[in-house]
C-alpha cells in the first residue's frame, strides 16, 4: 500500500486540494489556477482498480481508519471487564455499523458457535425447555430497530465537563436493526405459570451477567435476536444470540443469552443491586431504573469534529433518542440555551431508536455555545445537568441524560464545557 | 409475483410475525432435571436456590487470601480500583461514597450468588458451595457484621440481613422527575448572562492522538484526499532501543525465602501483570526479564507518555530504580498508567524484585 502513497498523482492531489482550500478560505470565490485533480488525468481514471473479491468481506477504506471504537484506559482496571465508545462524531444517519458499535464486556467477548449454542427456559414454567440455534431459526421472526445505551453513558460527566469528544461523553450507544424471535413466543412455548411475574435473563460468558425484568416487558417487545444490520451478530455483540430490550438500559441486553428464568420475584443479582442502581444525595438509592430517558447530543461540530471550513454554511447534526417511544422534536441553541430553534428530524422516526436531526445555519464565525434538547412523544423534555443534580445530587453514576454543551471557538475548534 | 400477490404476502408475513396465538410450535425439547440443576443456579433474597453447605469465617479468610485477595485485598479493602468489599459504612452521602457489601448491597444472597457463579475473575464457577459460604462469612466478618466464630450455612442464611436492605426503592422517576421535565419548553430569552464554568481540557484526561488532539479527531479533508491519514501513535513508542546490557540482573544471588515472600507480594500485582511461560501483556506489560531491562521496552505494550519519555531518556529498571518506582509509582513518575498506590514496606519491595528477577527475559 505504501507504494500507492508514493505515486505522483497523489502528491499533486495534496497540492491541488491545498490550493483550492486556500483560495476559498481567502474568500476569492474561485481558484486562481485550474485544479490539477480536474485538468490532469489521474491514475485512478486511467488504470484498473481492485478486482472483485479483492476483499471477500469488505472493511472501510483506509482513509476512514480513524473511525473506530476507542476506550479510556483509566476508567477500568481490566480490558476484559471494560467498555469502549462508538465514534458517533464520525457517523451519520442512524444505523451503527457493528464493527464500530461500542462494546461492554464483563468477562471478555467469548467465542460461542451456533452448534454449541443452547438456550434454556426454566423456573416457574409448565415445561422447562432447551432450544438449539436451529430451533430458534424455526420460530416466527420480527425485525426491530432499537438503540442500546449503557446506563453509564455520560456518567463521567456528572461532576463536570470531563472528556473531550462526544465519542467519549455520549458514545456508549449504538443503534441496529435486529431480526429475531419475540421472547414472548419462547415463553409461551414453555408455558409461564400464573405465579411467574419476573423474567431473569443471563449469559453464557464467565460473568454470567443476569438481570430481572417484569414479565410484562418480556411479553411486550423483547427480542431474542440473531441478526443485526442484516448479518449475524458480531462476536463482541453476543454471537450467536443476544437479547434486545428496546428502551431499557444496555446492561439488560444480555449477550450470549443462555438462560431465561421465570420467578415470582426479582433475583436481585449483583448487576441490579451493587451496580446499575442510582445513589441519591440523601444516601438512599433507586433500583430498577430500566428505561433510558429522552436524550440528544450534537455529534458535529464537536471536539473531535471541529469546523475547518471557516464561516458560511454549516451543517449541525446530531442524534436524539428516548426509551419511552418516539422523538417528537429536537431544539438546538447556539447561545448556551438562551434561544432555541427547532431542528429537522431527518429520515424515519422510530420508537426507542436513534433519530437523526439536522440544523443548517450560516455561521458568522463567532463563538457558539451549542446545545440540543430532545422531546419525546410523552412530552418529556431533556433536562439540564443542573436540573438533574438538583434532584439526584452528584453521586449518581447512571442515567445522565442531560443537555450537552459544546463551546465552538472562532477558530472552529470545539471544547466540552459546562456553563452557568 | 403480481403487485397484489406481493401485498398479500406482506400481510401474511406481518400477521405471522406477531401471532396472538398461544399454541405451541413443538420446537425445542424439555430440559432434563440435571441440565436445569447445572444452569439454574441463581440465588434469590429469600434463599431460593441455595444448595446445602456451610462455611466459617476462618476458612473464608484462607480461601479469600488464595482466590480473592489479589484484587480485593487481604481485608476486602480493594486494591487500586478493584471493588472494595468491606467498610464504607455511613459514607453513602459523602462526595466519594464507598459502596461495599456492608455499606450498600441490600441482600446477602447477591454476595453468595455472585461469588459462586462469577468469581474469581477469570476463573468463574470454580468456587464450591462450601467455599462460597465461607467467603461470604468472611466478607460479613470484614464488615463487622458477624463475630470471628460465625458459621454461615443454608439453614441460617436468611437470618443475616445487610444494613442497607432498606436503602433501595423502585424507580420513582415517573413521580419525582417526569412532571418537572414535561411541557412546552422556553424558546427565547430563556437565560441571563452565561459564562463557562468548567472546561474538560482543564482536567486533561481524554485519550489523545499523537498531535495532541482528542483521540479520533477527524483528519482535515485535505490530508484525507491524499491518503495521508494520521497513522496510529506507534512510531513514538516503538523506537526505544533495548539496553539490556546496562545492569546485571540479581537472579543469581536471590534468596529462596525472599523469592517466596515476593511471590506473595506479587499477588497485588498479578491482576494486571503476568510473568512466567507464555506471559502476555494485560492491563500492564508482562514482566519477564523486567529487572535490569530498559524501561518502556516490552513489545506491544502502549506505555504512558511519561514512561515513553523516561525510556527515551535511557531509564533502566535497576533494583534501585524499581524500588523507588514501586514505593510510590505516581510520585516517581507522574502520569504513569500504573494505578497502584505503591508498596509501603521496603521488605516487600525487595521481595517482589527478587521474585521478578527469577523470570528471565
Amino acid at each position: 500500500m505504501a507504494e500507492t502513497e508514493k505515486k505522483g498523482p497523489n502528491r499533486r492531489a495534496v497540492l491541488g486540494a491545498g490550493l483550492a482550500t486556500g483560495a476559498l478560505a481567502a474568500g476569492m470565490g474561485r481558484a486562481q489556477e485550474a485544479d490539477p485533480l480536474i485538468t490532469e488525468v489521474q491514475d485512478w481514471a486511467s488504470s484498473f482498480g481492485d478486482p472483485v473479491d479483492a476483499a471477500p468481506y469488505g472493511t472501510p477504506i483506509r482513509f476512514e481508519s480513524h473511525v473506530v471504537r476507542r476506550n479510556v484506559e483509566w476508567l477500568t482496571e481490566s480490558p476484559v471487564s471494560s467498555i469502549n465508545f462508538t465514534p458517533i462524531h464520525a457517523l451519520e444517519g442512524t444505523i451503527t455499523p457493528q464493527g464500530c458499535a461500542f462494546e461492554r464486556h464483563h468477562s471478555g467477548a467469548i467465542e460461542l458457535s451456533k452448534a454449541d449454542y443452547r438456550l434454556m427456559i426454566s423456573g416457574l414454567v409448565e415445561t422447562p425447555m432447551v432450544f438449539t440455534y436451529e430451533d430458534l431459526m424455526r420460530f416466527p421472526r420480527t425485525v426491530t430497530t432499537a438503540f442500546c445505551e449503557c446506563a453509564a453513558n455520560g456518567g463521567m460527566e456528572w461532576g463536570g465537563a470531563q472528556l473531550e469528544g462526544c465519542q467519549f461523553t455520549q458514545g456508549m450507544i449504538h443503534n441496529m436493526e435486529y431480526t429475531g424471535v419475540p421472547l414472548r413466543l419462547l415463553l409461551e412455548e414453555a408455558g409461564v405459570k400464573p405465579e411467574g411475574k419476573w423474567v431473569y435473563v443471563e449469559g453464557a460468558d464467565a460473568s454470567s451477567n443476569g438481570r430481572s425484568m417484569p414479565l410484562e416487558k418480556a411479553l411486550d417487545d423483547v427480542l431474542v435476536a440473531f441478526f443485526a444490520n442484516g448479518e449475524a451478530l458480531r462476536k463482541e455483540h453476543g454471537y450467536p444470540v443476544r437479547l434486545v430490550v428496546p428502551g431499557f438500559e444496555g446492561n439488560m441486553w444480555v449477550k450470549w443469552l443462555r438462560r431465561i428464568g421465570v420467578y415470582d420475584q426479582a433475583v436481585e443479582s449483583r448487576e441490579e443491586t451493587s451496580k446499575y442502581t442510582d445513589l441519591m444525595a440523601d444516601g438512599s438509592a433507586r433500583k430498577w431504573t430500566w428505561v433510558m430517558d429522552a436524550k440528544s447530543v450534537i455529534t458535529s461540530p464537536s471536539p473531535q469534529a471541529p469546523i475547518r471550513h471557516g464561516k458560511g454554511p454549516l451543517v449541525i447534526t446530531g442524534l436524539a433518542w428516548s426509551g419511552h417511544g418516539k422523538i417528537d422534536r429536537v431544539d438546538v441553541s447556539l447561545d448556551g440555551g438562551k434561544n432555541w430553534q427547532t431542528a429537522r428530524l431527518s429520515g424515519d422516526v422510530k420508537p426507542k431508536a436513534l433519530t437523526r436531526f439536522h440544523l443548517d445555519i450560516d455561521w458568522d464565525g463567532s463563538e457558539l455555545l451549542l446545545q440540543s434538547r430532545a422531546m419525546d412523544e410523552t412530552g418529556y423534555v431533556q433536562p439540564t445537568k443542573d436540573q438533574l443534580r438538583e434532584i439526584r445530587g452528584l453521586n449518581n453514576v447512571y442515567h445522565n441524560n442531560s443537555i450537552q454543551t459544546w463551546w465552538v471557538r472562532a477558530d472552529g475548534e470545539v471544547e466540552n464545557v459546562e456553563i452557568a | 409475483m403480481s403487485k397484489s400477490l406481493k401485498l398479500l404476502a406482506c400481510t401474511v408475513a406481518l400477521t405471522a410475525a406477531t401471532p396472538l396465538m398461544a399454541e405451541k410450535t413443538g420446537l425445542g425439547r424439555p430440559a432434563l432435571p440435571e441440565e436445569v440443576a447445572a444452569w439454574d443456579v441463581a440465588v434469590l433474597p429469600d434463599g431460593t436456590g441455595l444448595p446445602e453447605g456451610s462455611g466459617d469465617v476462618f476458612t473464608g479468610d484462607e480461601v479469600f487470601a488464595e482466590k480473592c485477595a489479589s484484587c480485593h485485598g487481604d481485608f476486602a479493602e480493594g486494591i487500586d480500583n478493584w471493588p472494595v468489599l468491606a467498610g464504607g459504612q455511613n459514607s453513602l452521602t459523602n462526595r466519594r461514597p464507598v459502596k461495599t457489601v456492608g455499606s450498600y448491597w441490600p441482600y446477602l444472597s447477591t454476595v453468595w450468588d455472585y461469588i459462586h457463579r462469577s468469581m474469581p475473575f477469570g476463573a468463574a464457577q470454580t468456587v464450591t458451595a462450601d467455599e462460597a459460604y465461607a467467603i461470604t462469612a468472611f466478607i460479613l466478618y470484614s464488615n463487622g457484621l458477624v463475630e470471628d466464630d460465625f458459621v454461615l450455612s443454608k439453614e441460617n442464611f436468611t437470618e443475616v440481613r445487610l444494613p442497607n436492605e432498606g436503602g433501595f426503592r423502585p424507580d420513582d422517576r415517573a413521580e419525582a422527575e417526569y412532571p418537572l421535565f414535561t411541557g412546552e419548553p422556553c424558546m427565547a430569552d430563556c437565560a441571563g448572562d452565561l459564562k463557562i464554568t468548567k472546561r474538560a481540557v482543564d482536567l486533561n484526561v481524554t485519550p489523545e492522538d499523537p498531535d495532541g488532539k482528542p483521540a479520533g479527531t477527524l483528519p482535515p479533508l485535505t490530508l484525507a484526499a491524499a491518503g495521508d491519514v494520521a497513522a496510529p501513535a506507534e512510531e513514538a513508542a516503538a523506537e526505544v532501543a533495548p539496553a539490556e546490557e546496562a545492569v546485571a540482573t540479581e537472579t543469581a544471588a536471590a534468596d529462596p525465602a525472599l523469592v517466596e515472600a515476593g511471590e506473595k507480594v506479587f499477588k497485588k500485582c498479578k491482576a494486571c501483570h503476568k510473568v512466567g511461560d507464555g506471559a502476555k501483556n494485560a492491563t500492564g506489560p508482562m514482566l519477564n526479564g523486567i529487572v535490569g531491562k530498559a524501561a518502556g521496552a516490552v513489545d506491544g505494550f502502549k506505555y504512558s507518555k511519561p514512561m515513553q519519555a523516561a525510556a527515551e531518556g535511557g531509564l533502566v529498571w535497576s533494583h534501585e530504580a524499581l524500588a523507588e518506582f514501586l514505593a510510590n509509582p505516581k510520585g516517581y513518575m507522574k502520569g504513569t498508567k500504573m494505578s497502584f498506590a505503591g508498596l509501603k514496606k521496603a521488605e516487600e519491595i525487595d521481595a517482589v524484585i527478587a521474585y521478578l528477577g527469577t523470570f528471565g527475559g
